[in-house]
């Protein structure tokens, strides 16, 4: 019996019953989460900013650990991304940390090109997704996810406002990555002036339309606290991995003459607020935005530029088959085609050089031709001067006769009258 | 038995943290980010009629969804086997599951009951071609997982063995689904009886090299000896009941003999507690991530294995799987373009060769041309300067004779001069 045969009873009626008792699958997000802990979690963090505005002391105050990075030189010629790979546990919970830091962003004199390698990089990783999905024999539960989940862009603290690069470069990747943009090394900007600056910041993203990650406020669980988070955004952060004396603690802060700046203090920087929003409470919504909303666009992008489509004209969904098989058909008429032309151009080069040869052929026979005719001429020529030579010759020669004749006869003229003489003397 | 994917981890420092850093509450946030999306399951009964399927499902789930609106399959009389679904939103503890039973009314019911697994195929197959359809498209919502996660498959407590309808079942479905045999009716043996029948049963399903649904080694070893348990009382001997009665004061489900009482949630009794705490409370989970990756993969390879290859056989080259079917057309046209190119190479060569040829002989007739015109120049320059030496020795000779005629007719002249002299002297006597 073929499945279109498939009798459907109460099909789209989707019943709601009460239960008359504990039935037990409230344990399903239990067993959901037991799985994904026991499977470890992927992060990916994405680092912009100057070479210098702390991202790699912000990382480890983060962290709260000291992730390997060599201090970079301000003269790379050009963008270049490191991305480095540790495993984090805390409790029960395994973490794949990746943290990606821009190296040399900012430093050259042309910062056209700039935002151009972040963005090759977070296509790359889609890529790589993109391509584990589509392939026929896939592994995706296994595969390492390494797109970038979130990317905190480093605002410097002095000016007073964004700089044109930084507005250019979250223009670039709004569409492609969640941004937060923190304000770094808060510690040298003054209460007022941070306000100012925060708000500026904010109205020139908004004026210029660039979309940073908001917290979600669906779930009531933690709609109160994200949407005050929200209006704290960009958070100005200051790291530090040193500890210092502060009453009877050991904090992290950076000791001053005047003082010391506590990290963990709320009144003195937005550190706490970041952690809080990044790990501690967001950090699977980043994850599924990632997925659901940034891979997805790349995806369909990437899709449509390869010709596939959701249904044709005449607006009847294709199934996969259908389309790979109209794929392989095209393709194979193409190569076809392909064949064909050559065969083509071949036959004509050919015909072409066959022409070229034939012609030079007559050429050279016309050569011969003409010059035939000239021996002949020349021949002709040579006759005609041998025959009047002959003519001649035998008109002197009769001329010679004639008077060697002639000659005889007057001799023998002559030679009688001697001879009467003769004759007569004897 | 079933291969289940192994989480393959890369080797990348491990780092220890100082302090506080927070993401341990990623699980809490990924439980309540799936408490709000909500679960669904799809489970399929299959089996003869009158096995006590749909009181089973009332009694698993502790609601009527068989009732007498809704009536179970066996009460649905139908010439032929058919497949069905009912949905069903139920929720508990805050957690909203949508659950889909699919029963296929009419299986084993006729005189000759060949293929009747065919529309149980095609229906978990046309569910799996749903989801691949969905998950290709290019514009993609999230999709509504609608493929069967679990099979129950019902058996007669005949007590001597599985008949062979069973094991053609089993065998043809065990690739396709999570199977999980039950033994019906289970109040009908005695334990021994049952003990016996599970043994016998569970000898054919090896021997048929059936793969039933394994249940996964857990980490938590308590947990272990827990799956240990169920997995030598496979299969689950079941009992259902819709009806309460009294047992010491309790109230239990349970099915009510003049000599007593069968009590569905008695251990001792039946599996069904086993079988309830297995399929609901710790392997649903378990039963959908096998079906999505190791079911499901299977028909989508498959699947698309066969638009790529375009029905050859795929067991040939194992390293066509590991590609798209986009990346192996790819690979196709480079190797097509290689192979034009080679063509291409081919024919210049020989086309260069005879180009070669016939300039080659043309150059030859011209050089040949060439040399006879010289010759015959030569020939004629030859026959010229004769010609010229001809004339000249004529010349000459005229020249010279034309000089001794005009000696001579000097002489003559002179000669008659002097006669005339001589005759006016007087040489007259």
């Amino acid at each position: 019996m073929a499945a279109n045969e498939v009798d459907v009873f109460a099909n789209e009626e989707k019943r709601n019953l009460e239960l008359r008792g504990h039935v037990g699958f409230d344990s399903l997000p239990d067993q959901l989460v037991s799985k994904s802990v026991a499977q470890g979690f992927c992060f990916n963090i994405l680092c912009v900013g100057e070479t210098g505005i702390g991202k790699s002391t912000l990382m480890n105050t983060l962290f709260n650990t000291t992730f390997e990075n060599e201090e970079a030189s301000h003269y790379e010629k050009e963008v270049q991304l490191r991305p480095q790979m540790y495993s984090l546990q805390e409790s029960n919970v395994n973490l794949k940390l990746t943290v990606v830091h821009t190296v040399g962003f900012g430093d050259q004199i042309n910062k056209e090109e700039s935002y151009k390698p972040i963005l090759e990089y977070i296509d790359a990783q889609f890529e790589k997704y993109l391509e584990e999905e589509m392939k026929i024999k896939r592994s995706l539960a296994n595969c390492h996810d390494t797109r970038i989940h979130i990317c905190l862009y480093f605002i410097a603290p002095n000016g007073h406002s964004l700089k044109s690069l930084d507005l250019v470069t979250m223009k670039k990747l709004d569409s492609k990555v969640n941004i937060i943009p923190v304000i770094a090394k808060a510690d040298t900007v003054s209460r007022s002036e941070l306000d100012k600056l925060k708000i500026k910041v904010m109205s020139e993203l908004v004026s210029n339309g660039v979309q940073i990650y908001q917290f979600p406020t669906e779930d009531e669980a933690v709609a109160e606290i994200n949407s005050s988070m929200n209006t704290h955004l960009p958070f100005a952060v200051v790291g530090s991995v040193d500890d210092v004396k502060v009453g009877n603690k050991m904090v992290k802060a950076r000791l001053y003459p005047w003082g010391s700046v506590q990290v963990e203090n709320e009144n003195h920087c937005d550190f706490v607020k970041l952690r809080e929003m990044l790990l501690r409470v967001n950090m699977e919504d980043l994850r599924e935005q990632t997925h659901a909303r940034h891979y997805e666009l790349y995806r369909r992008c990437k899709l449509e530029e390869m010709g596939f489509k959701d249904s044709d004209p005449d607006s009847q969904s294709f199934s996969l088959q259908e389309t790979y098989e109209a794929k392989r058909k095209e393709f194979l008429v193409d190569l076809q085609r392909k064949e064909e032309e050559m065969r083509q151009m071949f036959v004509n080069k050919v015909k072409e050089t066959e022409a070229e040869l034939k012609e030079k052929e007559k050429e050279l026979h016309g050569r011969f031709e003409q010059l035939k005719r000239m021996h002949q001429d020349e021949k002709k020529n040579l006759e005609e001067k041998r025959r009047e030579l002959e003519e001649e010759m035998n008109a002197f020669n009769r001329r010679k006769v004639a008077a060697e004749t002639l000659m005889g006869q007057a001799l023998q003229g002559c030679s009688q009258p001697f001879k009467k003489d003769k004759d007569k003397k004897n | 038995m079933i291969e289940r994917a192994e989480t393959a981890v890369p080797s990348i420092a491990q780092l220890n943290l100082d302090g506080y850093v927070g993401f341990a509450n990623l699980p809490n946030q990924v439980y309540r980010k799936a408490v709000k999306r909500g679960f669904d399951f799809t489970l399929m009964v299959v089996g003869e009629s009158g096995l006590g399927k749909s009181t089973l499902i009332n009694s698993l789930f502790l609601t009527d969804l068989y009732s007498k609106d809704y009536p179970g399959p066996s009460h649905r009389i139908k010439k032929t086997v058919q497949v069905e679904q009912s949905k069903v939103l139920i929720k508990e503890g805050g957690v909203y599951l949508t659950l889909t039973i699919v029963d296929t009314p009419g299986f084993g019911d006729a005189v000759d009951n060949s293929n009747c697994w065919q529309p149980v195929i095609d229906y978990i197959d046309s569910k799996c071609e749903d989801f691949l359809n969905a998950e290709s498209r290019v514009n993609r919502s999230s999709v509504s997982d609608s493929r069967v996660h679990c099979c129950l498959y019902f058996i007669a407590p005949s007590g001597h063995g599985l008949k062979p309808l069973d094991i053609e079942f089993m065998k043809r479905l065990h690739d396709k689904v999570n199977v999980i045999p039950l033994i019906a009716k289970a109040d009908t043996l005695t334990p021994e009886e049952c003990q016996l029948f599970k043994k016998q049963i569970m000898k054919e399903i090896q021997e048929h090299k059936i793969k039933i649904y394994e249940f996964p080694d857990m980490k938590d070893d308590d947990d272990n000896k827990l799956t240990r348990k169920i997995k030598e009382k496979m299969p689950l001997a079941v009992v259902g009941s819709n009806v309460v009665v009294e047992v010491n004061g309790k109230k239990v489900r349970g099915r009510q003999y003049p000599w007593g009482v069968a009590e569905v949630e008695n251990g001792e009794h039946c599996d069904f507690t086993v079988l309830r705490n297995m399929l609901i409370r710790t392997h649903m989970q378990d039963l959908k991530d096998v079906t999505n990756n190791v079911h499901y993969e299977n028909y989508r390879s498959k699947k698309l294995a066969a638009v790529t290859c375009n029905g050859v056989d795929i067991t040939k080259t194992k390293g066509q799987l590991t590609k798209s079917p986009l990346a192996q057309m790819e690979e196709e046209r480079r190797e097509h373009v290689m192979k034009m190119k080679k063509m291409e190479a081919e024919m210049e060569q020989v086309f260069e060769m005879k180009v070669k040829e016939k300039k080659q002989k043309l150059k030859d007739s011209e050089a040949e041309l060439e040399r006879r015109h010289e010759q015959m120049q030569r020939n004629l320059e030859a026959q010229y300067k004769e010609l010229e030496e001809k004339r000249r020795v004529f010349e000459n000779e005229k020249v010279d004779w034309e000089a001794q005629q005009r000696i001579l007719e000097q002489q003559k002249l002179d000669a008659s001069k002097t006669m005339e002299k001589n005759k006016k002297k007087g040489k007259i006597f």
